[in-house]
């Protein structure tokens, strides 16, 4: 079979001691088939999934909470962050390049689209041509602010990108000729694809939209991942030195990183700003960045689908788990539970679960095989001393 | 002469009598310290050749500066016929090109907006600027030859880059092995290949065709150089898994993926036991006569130096003390003396 | 990889003059002084009174910069010595204003304070003491905060993957600016400053509070602290052994977990002392101010020279004066932006900072 290399590492990793062999059997088999014709696992995947997620909604448990528009409303803006993380996986998870304002790539495609199809500008552009406008405008700034990071070691990156997510929002938001300051810009159009407009209460159609977004980048990052770009990305992230002599032109491909994950932040500006038809600053600032970088820490830095689960995940606990805790501790009169505010609280808790997520499993919930071995070298280690004792029997001499 | 018609001369010379590497004069200080100091070296094509001396004699300078790692204080390395090592002069200007188009719109931009130009211009400027700043970074990341030909015509060199080097030909292991730990023996030779390899991102995003043939070719290729240092069979295994000696045996096969005309090995024995050290022997003279590759060598141990060396060339504090033929090299006082007495056995 | 030196001496080829660096500093400060002046007078608003506006205007840099100034030497000492960016650092200086206005205010959010002083206080015996008291209560908590946020969240790490412990710091800075949030609530908290501004001296004509001299002596005198222990002291040549080389320095015998736990304290306990000093000068404090005077304190020790302790201090007063600039023009909004352009440019054009050694060439 056409399998790429990394398919046989999956493959040669998993033999390994099953507790039952039948199980064992059969996971090894499922992986290795949906590896094989991963693009169609995942269309199928997403298909199903969404169809359910879509009706389970109007049912309980869901239907204890809200109603199912107010649910998809949720699973849609829970896309947006999918989005945001699928793209600053590629920058971290794959290139292990710690970029802190991401943010800034989301803004500029709201903004885009803003500039596009609002009656501040008396433009109203096609939605897709919009959409893919956005994508390539955050690539191009994906490329020029990460130009000045080449050459910087891991702590500068972090803080220069920092400073650029500082930065981008502050410029909007004092060219207040051109932006609208801190009252930003409303009444964005609502999505007009193929002649059909997006209605304002009713999100199903966001819903499949967003769906059918996340499912092709889904598709086109997995095949980055197994790719040559997405080789270099991975010996760049080891040893850039090493990479560099073995012929990888880092200067491109780390820009190439940047650009590409710039490119999914602009699908979600747009997708952002046309479903709440309003673009301000505030939306784009560090807790923005800092909680996408949460999302992928959490999910499984460098595995697309675990940072997705982690993003949706996520977004869910924030949106609906915090105040049904609110909820239930008041109801509960417990004295001390009663007093805390969840939602308050939220990016507290955030920022103690990347924490602890950070020491104690950094590889994340869903971890990409590489992750856990490169994270977990202890017991890699281990199985290596047992290898130098007993040599090779098979091994021929040249 | 000038310093690039002295280059070009040295690069018709080397070409014709068979060189594969010349380098002439070379120093490298850093700071207030000289490491090497003017060195001439040449490797044939075709020859095995070592590079010894004591410990702090400049030799992992000297190889990296040939692997492209440092640019020389002073000197000339050619290599397959072209100058490959420029000073990197002003070199830090380029990317100005890139950014001063953009730079030079934003200016406008915000010098037409204070003075209150009606808000259409400012828009087709801003525009305008977009276009621009996004032209020259695509010009400057993709480097199309025009481009790169031009840069000199205006004073900017750009040093030889360690993967413009591999580009040219030229492999290289580490002395401490650099292999890509956590990944498979297979992906590591595949990266070694990175270079030949012509599929973009784009190619692989969309699942071309060729991409997929190119995969399926470059593994099978890749399993191919494993075979040939006596890897076969550990394709899936991570790196840091592999014991000492296969770990170094990756390490050349990475190299060999680049299909190199020159192979560069930092100390290929260190840590092996004879046995293991009998087989590197072995698989360095099977790369000469199967794959026709000219290696250099930098090795400690003697036994390796003398019994596959075609030449050896002794660095010392910096200078070339020796060089000769393995057995002229042995009985030279002056290298008995660096070392403190007779080479080990 | 260049070496980062927590020392000051740069003696290998030039002897400076004791008297240079003072007098280099004065005379960029009598620069920037005329060049304001300048500028100010062009703008008809300003023009009448731009040399007194300009005096002003030094005496607020120099009280802005002190404070970047003590920021800045906590990241370069810890930077100097594990190589790491304490993202928390800047929040640390945010809590230390915190602890500030509750020991001597009258409390924060749903804190309440200790002294309860809301205004200032006139009688001179009694104000040194209420300042000696703060510092001498702020400094050691946050002193011991950053310790214990190295030995929490950092050591574990130490010898690991660069990006690990990046993260880490990131979110450790993260925490505690919601911590603060939470517990002090959001928005400008007000901050006593019981040091009258009304008090002032005549400078040429301008009239300057003496606030700002004693923000500008306090910073100077732990400078000097610092300055006496790092290079007179055992434990301070120590700090200066292990940030040159860990491995050596162990050999030789030197606890290097107790000298990185030195190193942090330090650090912490001067961010307090800015914190203090801030909330003086300020009156009100906020959770993000960290975020924000940590970037640039940064900014300040990564354009001196990264781990040079002199460096920072010179970084923090450049960096003071870019700000000031800025927001003498009247560009308020824009003077973030300034400071990290500069950061930027400092980076790609010269990582090594004005007093850093140069970089080598990538090893």
């Amino acid at each position: 079979m056409s399998a790429t290399p990394s398919v046989e590492a999956e493959k040669t990793g998993k033999v390994e001691a099953p507790n039952s062999p039948r199980l064992g059997e059969w996971r090894t088999r499922i992986r290795a088939f949906t590896q094989a014709h991963r693009s169609w696992t995942i269309v199928i995947g997403m298909a199903i999934g969404s169809v359910v997620l879509f009706f389970w909604a109007a049912f309980p448990p869901f239907s204890f909470v809200q109603g199912q528009n107010t649910w998809i409303s949720g699973f849609v803006n829970a896309g947006v962050f999918i989005l945001l993380a699928l793209g600053l996986n590629i920058v971290v998870g794959f290139a292990g390049l710690l970029d802190l304002g991401y943010a800034a790539f989301f803004a500029f495609g709201a903004y885009l689209y803003a500039f596009g199809a609002s009656p501040f500008t008396h433009l109203h552009l096609p939605f897709l041509l919009l959409l893919v406008g956005g994508a390539v405008v955050a690539a191009v700034f994906g490329i020029a602010l990460g130009a000045p990071t080449l050459r910087l070691r891991g702590d500068y990156l972090a803080i220069v990108t920092l400073g650029f997510g500082e930065i981008v929002p502050i410029v909007f938001l004092n060219a207040e000729k051109y932006t609208q300051g801190t009252n930003g810009i409303g009444g964005v159009d609502r999505p007009n694809i193929f002649g059909y407009e997006f209605p304002g209460i009713d999100q199903t159609a966001y819903y499949v939209l967003m769906t059918i977004v996340v499912t092709i980048v889904l598709i086109l990052v997995y095949r980055l991942l197994d790719s040559r770009i997405g080789r270099a990305w991975a010996a760049i992230r080891e040893d850039e030195l090493a990479a560099a002599a073995n012929g990888i032109n880092t200067v491109t491909t780390k820009l190439a990183a940047f650009a590409l994950g710039a490119t999914t932040a602009g699908f979600a500006g747009v997708l952002n700003a046309s479903k709440l038809t309003i673009v301000d600053p505030t939306q784009f600032q560090f807790q923005v960045s800092f909680v996408v970088l949460a999302m992928i820490v959490l999910g499984g830095m460098g595995n697309p689908f675990g940072v997705a689960v982690g993003a949706f995940v996520l977004y869910n606990i924030q949106n609906v788990l915090l105040k049904q805790l609110n909820a239930v501790t008041d109801n509960l009169n417990i004295p001390i539970l009663q007093d805390i505010d969840f939602v308050k609280f939220q990016f507290l808790l955030f920022g103690i679960a990347l924490v602890l997520m950070m020491m104690f499993r950094p590889e994340g919930l869903i971890p990409s095989q590489r992750r856990r071995q490169e994270l977990h070298s202890a017991e890699a280690d281990s199985e290596a001393d047992l290898e130098a004792l007993a040599p090779d029997a098979g091994e021929v001499a040249l | 002469m000038t310093a690039a018609a002295f280059g070009r001369k040295m690069a018709s010379d080397s070409v014709s009598g068979g060189l594969l590497l010349h380098a002439d004069g070379v120093t490298k200080r850093f700071g207030g310290l000289v490491a090497v100091h003017d060195i001439d070296f040449t490797i044939p094509t075709g020859s095995i050749v070592s590079l010894i001396g004591p410990n702090g004699a400049g030799k992992t300078t000297f190889f990296n500066i040939i692997a492209g790692i440092y640019d020389p204080t002073a000197g000339v390395v050619v290599f397959n016929g072209r100058e490959m090592i420029a000073r990197s002069r002003r070199a830090w200007l380029e990317p100005f090109i890139w950014f001063m188009p953009g730079f030079i719109g934003l200016l406008l931009t915000i010098i037409a907006a204070s003075n209150g130009a009606p808000d259409g211009e400012i828009f087709i400027i801003a525009g305008i600027t977009l276009l621009a700043l996004m032209s020259t970074l695509v010009i400057g990341v993709a480097r199309p030859v025009r481009y790169q030909k031009a840069l000199p015509r205006i004073g900017i060199f750009r040093s030889g880059r360690p993967n413009d080097m591999v580009e040219a030909g030229l492999g290289r292991t580490f002395q401490n092995i650099r292999l890509f730990q956590n990944m498979t023996a297979l992906e590591n030779v595949l990266v070694g290949m990175h270079s030949r390899l012509k599929s973009t991102w784009v190619d692989a995003m969309f699942s071309t065709p060729r991409d997929r043939r190119e995969e399926k070719e470059a593994a099978e290729e890749a399993r191919g150089y494993l075979r040939l240092v006596g890897l076969r069979g550990k394709d899936g295994e991570l790196a840091k898994n592999l014991p000492y000696g296969d770990q170094r045996r990756l390490e050349i096969a990475r190299a060999l993926g680049s299909k190199p005309k020159l192979l560069l090995l930092d100390e290929p024995t260190a840590g092996m036991n004879p046995r293991e050290t009998q087989e590197m022997i072995a698989l360095i003279n099977r790369l000469r006569t199967e794959l026709g590759l000219t290696v250099l060598l930098i090795e400690h141990d003697m036994k390796v130096v003398m019994s596959i060396s075609d030449r050896v060339t002794v660095l010392d504090h910096g200078e070339k003390i020796a060089e000769g033929s393995p057995a002229e090299v042995r009985a030279n006082p002056k290298v008995i003396e660096a070392y403190l007495g007779a080479p080990a056995e | 990889m260049t070496a980062a030196a927590a020392t000051t001496t740069v003696s290998t080829v030039r002897h400076r003059p004791a008297w240079a660096i003072p007098a280099i500093a004065v005379g960029l400060v009598v620069a920037y002084f005329l060049v304001l002046t300048f500028v100010l007078s062009l703008n008809p608003q300003t023009s009448a009174a731009a040399p007194q506006i300009a005096i002003q205007q030094v005496a607020n840099a120099l009280s802005i910069g002190a404070i970047y100034a003590l920021i800045a030497l906590g990241y370069t000492m810890v930077y100097g010595i594990i190589e790491l960016i304490n993202f928390a650092h800047g929040d640390v200086f945010m809590m230390g204003a915190f602890f500030a206005v509750l020991f001597a205010g009258v409390g924060a959010g749903s804190v309440p304070g200790l002294l309860h002083l809301n205004g200032p206080v006139e009688n001179v015996p009694l104000l040194v003491l209420y300042i000696a008291a703060t510092l001498a209560v702020v400094m050691p908590i946050t002193g011991l905060l950053n310790l214990t946020i190295e030995r929490v969240f950092y050591r574990p790490f130490r010898g690991a993957s660069r990006l690990a412990p990046l993260i880490t710091a990131v979110g450790v800075s993260f925490i505690l600016q919601n911590v603060a949030l939470v517990v002090f609530g959001s928005g400008d908290r007000n901050s006593p400053q019981i040091f009258p501004l009304s008090w002032r001296v005549d400078v040429f004509g301008a009239s300057v509070p003496v606030l700002n001299f004693v923000i500008l002596f306090i910073a100077l005198a732990l400078m000097f602290v610092l300055q006496t222990f790092v290079r007179r002291t055992r434990l301070g040549r120590a700090m200066r052994a292990t940030a040159l080389d860990q491995q050596a320095s162990k050999l030789m015998g030197v606890d290097v977990n107790q000298t990185i736990a030195l190193t942090f304290a330090i650090g912490g306990a001067l961010a307090g002392a800015a914190g203090v000093v801030w909330g003086y000068n300020f009156g009100f404090v906020r959770q993000d101010l960290g975020f924000n005077a940590g970037l640039k304190s940064f900014t300040s020790a990564v354009l001196g020279g990264i781990g040079n302790i002199t460096g920072a201090v010179l970084g923090g007063f450049v960096i003071g004066f870019i700000e000031n600039f800025a927001a003498s023009l009247g560009l308020t909004r824009w003077a973030e932006f300034s400071v990290f352009m500069a950061l930027t440019l400092v980076l790609i054009f010269r990582p090594a900072g004005i007093l850093g050694q140069q970089v080598g060439e990538r090893a």
